[in-house]
């Protein structure tokens, strides 16, 4: 309460000073925040005795060592608080104009450039952060996924472990067949210089073969509904793991290696940006609806001339296919797969992000693997006792929001939602035109 | 044709651990339905617990405090272990699902899974990453029926298994607690109104399975006698494919399945090489539940489920 009471003031100057800023100017200011980071970051860290620098905003040194507290923090200010502040301030003009001026797709796509500009200097930085932040964007395609098929369509799916199972064995036995020099695939079929060309072909690939195994589950899944689903894609965990352990030539137990560095950072944004506005586009179209439809009343779906077969196989592929090629990408990313680290484990896992975040939310999908991967993260100098406090966060999480954070709901971008707010009133209004 | 009567004891001790542990799982979904994914934790904690009183009952005895033959060890072992264990069930109960009664369905699926990471967790930090050696309870003798060779471990697991199903029907059929079971498995919405105290009942049902749970890591922990943190997930998840296979709810079910997956699992690795036993078991049990979509004592529920 005392801090509550303190921070009121703060809050108040922050919002008559700050509550117009535009998100895009919000995003340019991180930008410059983060190249500075990169220019003067490491000098920095050194003066004010921190080693290096702090990895995600110094909070597990904190943990770690709490000596440190005054440091990280005139650390954390002086590199992103203030450059961020300062120049939010200065361009709120510029991007108040743009909105004016550029259409709507414009406009997004220089947000979505300008976060890509975030996050590639601040993963510049530090090797930790470039992976934890590809294994982020898998984990929010992952999420999203499963997200259709457990929030949109109301059945429960644990299958994503083995989704990503075959599709990343599949895309990097593509790989390293076509440009590796490998003991069992022998010499590259192809010049290596192409790998990177025919990477997005390879995910495209992995997504497709995972498909058609899921719609070996698929067909006779849906003749009935509740947690049928649940019990045959359980079993398919299990068959696809033991499968993979018996296949020799894949490396069996022993896990297969030599993937060929492909999946950069810029790779796994965009790959992950399109799943994204893939599943948007999905979740707000007739499909979506119909999909729905179906999990609230299936019968009354049915009468309404929705095709309650074709729309569940449907969502039920998606899911796999982009299960698959996250699970390509996975792959890729680490270099190294093996048929245990796609268990049952990882499945809980996806499933805790995607229940944190909320069902039937693309925003919430990405907020809970946000949220997830950085307690993760920051709890990461625990080791062990970092799988203690993660379920009592998570169950404590369940018990205050069952629905998820952001379950049911979307978080409102201002500068969209200002747009048709507008749109709205020129209708009512009667005034035509854009 | 020997090897396979050898086999088939083999299969029965399996699918007795397998049976006990599945009948937890549909015990509480024929009450809530939602299965207890922590249920296979509350199976290893209870090994876990079986250890530890059986080293201190075994200890008491050779300092001669309480002189107790070996019999009578284990069975107190059995029944301390027992009714430890209960209480597992109900602390998983009281934190995971009674908060959640009226959440979604799969939010409560959701907390099981991580009172279990949470149960898997703890023990690995408590106990270290080295394995356990259960006590020897019970020095193995080794009888010759016919041409089969069968240890008295065997023999006691199957039988102790059975009577503890028996008892278990006697209590569900006979006793009110029971009655109440039945009646909140046939309407979970009304029962309450009738003056039937639900939590208590919910409550006693998982203390019941977790109970049948701790027989189970009693006679699994003799049977083989190495214990690690990550036993629960590994026979839990079968156990619950036994439940499923057996039919959603059904206590009858759980039994056949548990058996049942028992039988596969064991004439697949006697026949086919050891490796190929998850992926042809689990490949019967699809096939079973594409003709069965219910398992085999399931029964089609019109219910609206509680998602």
């Amino acid at each position: 309460m005392a801090l509550r009471k303190a921070l009121t003031p703060l809050l108040h100057w922050f919002r008559t000073r700050f509550g117009h800023v535009p998100v895009g100017a919000w995003l340019l200011g991180a930008a410059v925040a983060a190249f500075l980071e990169r220019l003067l970051g490491p000098d920095l860290a050194y003066l004010l005795g921190l080693g290096s620098v702090p990895a995600i905003f110094g909070l597990s040194i904190i943990l770690k060592t709490p000596s440190l507290i005054p440091s990280v923090l005139v650390f954390v200010v002086l590199m992103y608080v203030i450059p961020t502040l300062v120049v939010a301030w200065l361009s709120r003009a510029l991007f108040l104009w743009w909105e004016e001026q550029l259409s709507v797709p414009v406009y997004v796509f220089l947000h979505v450039l300008f976060l890509f500009l975030v996050l590639y200097f601040w993963s510049q930085v530090d090797p930790y952060r470039l992976l934890v932040l590809r294994l982020l964007g898998i984990n929010i395609l992952l999420t999203l996924s499963l997200n259709l098929v457990n929030g949109w369509m109301g059945e429960f799916s644990v299958s994503v472990a083995g989704f990503m199972s075959v599709g990343a064995y599949v895309s990097s036995v593509f790989m390293v067949w076509g440009f590796v020099h490998d003991d069992v695939f022998g010499p590259p079929v192809f010049p290596e210089f192409l790998a990177p060309f025919a990477f997005p072909l390879a995910l495209i690939l992995a997504g497709a073969v995972t498909a058609v195994t899921a719609l070996l589950v698929a067909v006779p899944s849906f003749r009935t509904r509740g947690d049928y689903l649940a019990i045959i894609t359980l079993a398919y965990v299990f068959i696809v793991k033991s499968t993979v352990e018996n296949l020799d030539f894949i490396g069996g137990p022993r896990g297969f290696m030599n993937q060929p560095e492909v999946a950069s950072f810029t790779v796994v944004f965009i790959w992950t940006v399109l799943g994204i506005w893939v599943m948007w586009n999905y979740v707000t179209s007739i499909l979506g609806k119909a999909t729905n439809a179906v999990r609230d009343n299936e019968s009354a779906a049915e009468m309404m001339t929705v095709d309650t077969r074709k729309v569940k196989i449907v969502a039920f592929l998606t899911h796999a296919f982009w299960s698959g090629v996250a699970g390509g990408l996975y792959a890729h990313v680490l270099g190294y797969i093996n048929p245990s680290s796609f268990d049952l484990r990882k499945s809980a896992e996806i499933l805790g992000m995607l229940y944190l975040g909320g069902l039937n939310s693309v925003s919430g999908s990405i907020v809970g693997p946000v949220l997830f991967m950085f307690l993760t993260e920051i709890l990461r100098p625990f080791q062990l006792a970092k799988w203690l406090v993660i379920p009592v966060i998570l169950i404590y999480a369940m018990i205050r929001r069952p629905r998820g954070l952001m379950g049911f709901q979307e978080l409102r971008i201002p500068f969209l939602t200002r747009r048709q707010q507008a749109k709205e009133e020129a209708r009512a209004y009667g005034v035509t035109g854009n | 044709m020997e090897q396979l009567a050898q086999q088939l004891f083999n299969a029965l001790q399996w699918g007795s651990f397998y049976a006990l542990i599945a009948l937890g799982y549909s015990m509480v979904y024929s009450i809530l339905m939602l299965f207890n994914f922590a249920h296979g934790d509350v199976f290893m904690v209870a090994t876990y617990i079986g250890y530890f009183v059986a080293t201190a009952l075994l200890g008491l005895a050779v300092l001669q405090v309480l002189p107790f033959s070996n019999i009578v060890i284990f069975v107190l072992t059995l029944i301390l272990t027992m009714f430890l264990a209960s209480f597992v069930g109900i602390a998983v109960e009281l934190v995971a699902y009674r908060p959640l009664r009226d959440a979604p369905r799969a939010s409560a699926a959701i907390t099981g899974l991580m009172v279990g990471i949470f149960m898997e967790t703890a023990v690995l930090a408590l106990l270290g990453a080295s394995r356990k050696d259960f006590p020897l309870l019970i020095p193995p003798i080794t009888f010759k029926i016919g041409p089969v060779h069968v240890t008295n471990l065997k023999i006691l697991t199957l039988v102790m298994a059975f009577a503890l199903m028996l008892l278990l029907h006697l209590f569900i059929s006979r006793t009110k607690v029971g009655m109440a079971m039945r009646a909140m498995s046939f309407d979970y919405a009304v029962v309450p109104l009738l003056g039937i105290p639900m939590n208590t009942i919910i409550a006693f049902t998982f203390a019941l399975g977790s109970a049948l749970a701790g027989a189970a890591g009693i006679f699994f922990g003799m049977a083989y006698p190495v214990l690690d943190p990550y036993m629960g997930v590994l026979i839990g998840w079968k156990a619950f494919v036994a439940a499923i296979l057996g039919g959603r709810g059904s206590i009858f079910g759980a039994v056949v399945g548990g058996f049942l997956l028992g039988f596969i699992e064991i004439l697949v690795a006697a026949t086919l090489p050891s490796t190929m036993r998850d992926l042809i078991a689990y490949s019967i049990v699809l096939l079973i539940l594409t003709f069965r979509p219910y398992g085999l004592f399931g029964e089609e529920y019109s219910v609206r489920l509680r998602l």
